[in-house]
């Protein structure tokens, strides 16, 4: 499935070409409602070089444009879990996940079944 | 862990016995695009309990353990039960009904809303308030919003003007699909050129607009999105018939011609050919009129690669007769066997829209406006000849970016405009063409949370107005929950088409002189004025129930105007402004929705317009310093095939209001120093039988108040102190009508 998702253009910064302004990427982020998205969202474009991001409630899908000169998908993804939302790779600490609101406990089975359509 | 998280979570709601489940209602689509459902009704299934969603599409329900099943429906969408197990917060998909037969429960749409998000105070008007008042066209889109008033322009032609903040419209930038269509040559009744059931929706913004459409606005902006060919009935009809002898007749026809291509044709007639004087001064209470308005509409959607536009013809040809009852315009017309004006219109108008976004880059995107018009009024009122045609290029190149990161959005581009006029008033003649370059920046910074501001501004090279700079800018900023406070400001600038805007003038006796001869446009200088305003809006709860509180202030300073003098009742005087200008209005607005399906809206406004005559300093004429509005608006359960009804009344209360000074008429024609004030009731009952049908039956002014003698000197009009321009109030007393819409999706 569309687990985790790297476009092409990530490979050519790894790949020593030069890096690119405009680079695009789709990752995998938890969550369950619109609270979530403002969170994921705002800790995304808060990061330095991030030009662009908007995370789908159903898919998961995080969708990225940043200047891989400034920043890089670790970092962002750093700056995710920071706020306490899990991507693939890394997980938020429990101390930060807990601190979010009730309503976008997204580890629980429980919350996201309530989320789901029905 | 998760099942201690778990009783975490679920420990809240045993100690409380109140406990409310939150939640937001989102339209499903192949995109998952976040388009909220504002107006979603939410209920718990076999109980009372029930609440709309918000204009976010966020609600809050109260919740109980015993409460299992939650029904979430929407006009146009399918009707979901959700089981819930707990007051954990939910987000939910609705998806769009292709046919609409079944059983909708409950319905509801706010339909007239001010954001609390934008920037902007903009108030937008949806489709389901423009139903609130049948008739008929833009001009009477406004009767249930007590941010515009609407009034007679003068006692025969029948025309309705509208203001804004005190001013008149030729201060409002009026724009169909924000491309600015009513100015210049159509200024006085542009407005009963757009048919109201064209009209999709309308974005009304108080105070300084924005500087992507141009320069020339300084109350406010009016937006009127027009029906798109994707959106509308594939089918509709509708019929209107007045008992002061109106019909009206439209029809829209809209096709996909395939995936990428659709077409809309929207036809309207109106005509009233029945003779009516209730008040017995010899003149027609309203005039004799024909109008046959017909547009087509291409729209091209490729959302794969991003581009949408639009293709507009439109043709209208409009007639009207007025003035004496036995006027008879092949014997009569420039005699003084008897008074009589008519006016023909004839307008041809294309415009397109082409919208870019690029699919890999959505915040890059770029949009190009373009708009043809010919208008062509040839028109005399009595003795008074006036005809005028203008030709109008408007062109706009917009280019959408982001600076850093998309908090940060700019907005910029270069504009054309170019209007050529050429007038006959009485025997002179006046030609002009004006032509402007412009280049315009707007940034908007957006934190995602509490704060935005639109700092936007814009310069001008103009071959009559010279070159200058136009700022404006917006602040929108949320102290607390349910809040938005907004500040503004911005300047405004343009040419007075003194004739084209004052034809009420014409019917009358005076003579009119322009008293300046060194200016750009007839003599005179351009308009220039500042607006800045300030507005707060509190969402709160009463009684449990939705409410709002607005209250607005705007103060607009004239640095020029074109002071428009009728203080000397034998003449209308133009000239520059020498001395003090300028408007202040408060508006509070109450919108309540007191029970289930039941809302109240209450104004109260009050204006302090001041302008420095020859005559000495005065308050502006015929505009009341006191409005009081109320609108109540209430419908029926939805039952079998979405059957309901629907009742709507609004009730107007305006304080007195200077007239023009009479002082030097003779003692006869002499008029006291204030109108009386003035009450009026509108209401409106619609019968909706399915989708595809609904019935209304309405009448206007039901209280029967009448101005007694609107016309001055009506019995001898060829007389020095004939005078149609002291209209305070209704001249035809009550009116009923009825109509039908038809419609097939």
């Amino acid at each position: 499935m569309k687990n985790i998702v790297l476009l092409s253009l990530l490979f050519l910064g790894t790949a020593g070409d030069a890096q690119n302004k405009n680079a695009k990427a789709s990752i995998e982020v938890d969550g369950v409602c619109m609270m979530c998205k403002t969170r994921i969202e705002k800790a995304s474009i808060k990061t330095k070089g991030v030009k662009y991001a908007n995370w789908n409630v159903k898919s998961h899908e995080l969708k990225l444009i940043f200047d891989e000169q400034k920043t890089t998908l670790k970092e962002i993804k750093q700056n995710i879990i920071a706020v306490g939302h899990d991507t693939k790779e890394m997980k938020a600490k429990d101390e930060i996940y807990n601190s979010i609101d009730a309503c976008c406990k997204y580890r629980d089975e429980k919350v996201v079944k309530d989320h789901q359509d029905n | 862990m998760k099942h201690i998280i778990f009783i975490f979570l679920i420990t809240p709601m045993l100690v409380f016995a109140q406990a409310e489940l939150k939640g937001v209602v989102l339209e499903a689509n192949n995109s998952n695009e976040i388009i909220p459902l504002p107006g979603a009704n939410i209920f718990w299934l076999d109980t009372t309990v029930g609440i709309s969603t918000d204009i976010d599409g966020a609600f809050s329900i109260p919740y109980k353990k015993e409460y299992k099943k939650l029904i979430i429906s929407y006009v146009g969408f399918s009707t979901d039960t959700l089981d819930i197990a707990n007051s954990n917060v939910i987000q939910h998909r609705l998806r769009p009904l292709a046919t609409l037969d079944e059983v909708v429960l409950n319905g509801k749409i706010k339909a007239s809303a001010t954001s609390y998000f934008e920037a902007k105070n903009i108030i937008n008007i949806s489709s389901e308030e423009l139903l609130k008042a049948a008739c008929c066209n833009l001009a009477e889109s406004f009767e249930t919003n007590p941010s515009i008033d609407v009034n007679f322009a003068d006692a025969v032609s029948g025309s309705k003007q509208i203001k804004m903040l005190g001013l008149t419209s030729p201060y409002i930038l009026i724009a169909t699909e924000n491309i600015p269509s009513i100015r210049g040559a159509s200024q006085a009744y542009g407005l009963s050129f757009i048919p109201g059931t064209w009209v999709e929706s309308i974005q009304i913004t108080k105070g300084a607009g924005s500087v992507v459409n141009g320069f020339e606005s300084i109350a406010g902006q009016i937006n009127a999105e027009l029906q798109k060919p994707t959106k509308d009935n594939r089918l509709f009809f509708n019929t209107y018939v007045s008992a002061n002898g109106r019909i009206e007749l439209n029809t829209h026809i809209n096709t996909n011609l395939n995936e990428k291509w659709s077409s809309g044709l929207y036809i309207h007639g109106d005509m009233r050919d029945k003779k009516f004087d209730k008040n017995d001064d010899s003149f027609l209470d309203m005039p004799l009129q024909k109008q046959i308005n017909v547009m087509n509409r291409w729209q091209y959607t490729d959302l794969e690669n991003g581009f949408v536009s639009f293709l507009n013809i439109r043709i209208l040809n409009d007639q009207k007769q007025a003035g004496q009852l036995n006027f008879n315009p092949n014997t009569d017309k420039f005699t003084t066997n008897s008074w009589g004006s008519e006016i023909d219109t004839e307008r041809f108008e294309i415009s397109g829209k082409l919208g870019y976004v690029n699919p890999d880059i959505p915040y890059h995107s770029l949009g190009v406006q373009f708009a043809f018009s010919n208008h062509n009024q040839e028109s005399y009122f009595g003795l008074n000849n006036y005809d005028i045609e203008h030709q109008s290029i408007y062109s706009n190149i917009i280019y959408n970016s982001i600076i850093g990161d998309s908090r940060h959005k700019v907005k910029t581009g270069v504009s054309f405009t170019y209007d050529n006029y050429d007038e006959q008033v009485l025997d002179n003649d006046y030609k002009r063409t004006e032509r402007s370059f412009g280049a315009f920046f707007e940034y908007t910074f957006d934190n995602i949370d509490d704060l935005n501001l639109t700092a936007g501004v814009r310069v001008d090279s103009h071959n009559l107005l010279g070159t200058f700079i136009t700022p404006r800018f917006h602040l929108r900023y949320t102290p607390w929950e349910r809040s938005a406070l907004r500040a503004s400001f911005g300047r405004g600038k343009r040419s007075a088409n003194i004739f084209a805007e004052n034809q009420n003038m014409f019917a009358s006796s005076r003579t009119f002189n322009i008293r300046n001869v060194s200016g750009p446009v007839y003599g005179l200088e351009p308009e220039i004025a500042w607006n800045y305003g300030v507005s707060f809006l509190q969402g709160f709860n009463l009684f449990d129930r939705k409410a709002d509180v607005l209250i607005d202030y705007y103060r607009t300073n004239f640095n020029n105007q074109i002071v428009v003098d009728f203080e000397n009742s034998q003449e209308v005087n133009f000239y520059n402004l020498k001395g003090k200008s300028y408007s202040n209005s408060v508006q509070i607005e109450l919108n309540y929705n007191v029970f289930e399906r039941f809302d109240l809206r209450a104004a109260y406004k009050f204006y302090d317009i001041k302008t420095q005559y020859e005559s000495g300093e005065l308050e502006k004429p015929l505009t009341p310093r006191h409005r009081i509005f109320t609108n109540i608006s209430y419908s029926t359960l939805k039952t079998v095939n979405n059957s309901q009804w629907k009742f709507d009344t609004t009730f107007n209360w305006l304080g007195k209001q200077r007239f023009y000074s009479t002082q030097a008429s003779p003692l006869l024609y002499q008029l006291p120093n204030y109108t009386p004030t003035l009450s009026t009731l509108n209401a409106q009952i619609t019968k909706v039988f399915s989708n595809k049908f609904e019935v209304y039956l309405g009448g206007e002014n039901l209280t029967n108040v009448k101005q007694s003698n609107p016309i001055i000197s009506a019995d001898n009009p060829f007389s020095s102190n004939f005078d149609a321009n002291f209209v305070y109030g209704p001249i035809f007393g009550s009116m009923y009508y009825t109509g039908i819409r038809f419609k097939i999706n």
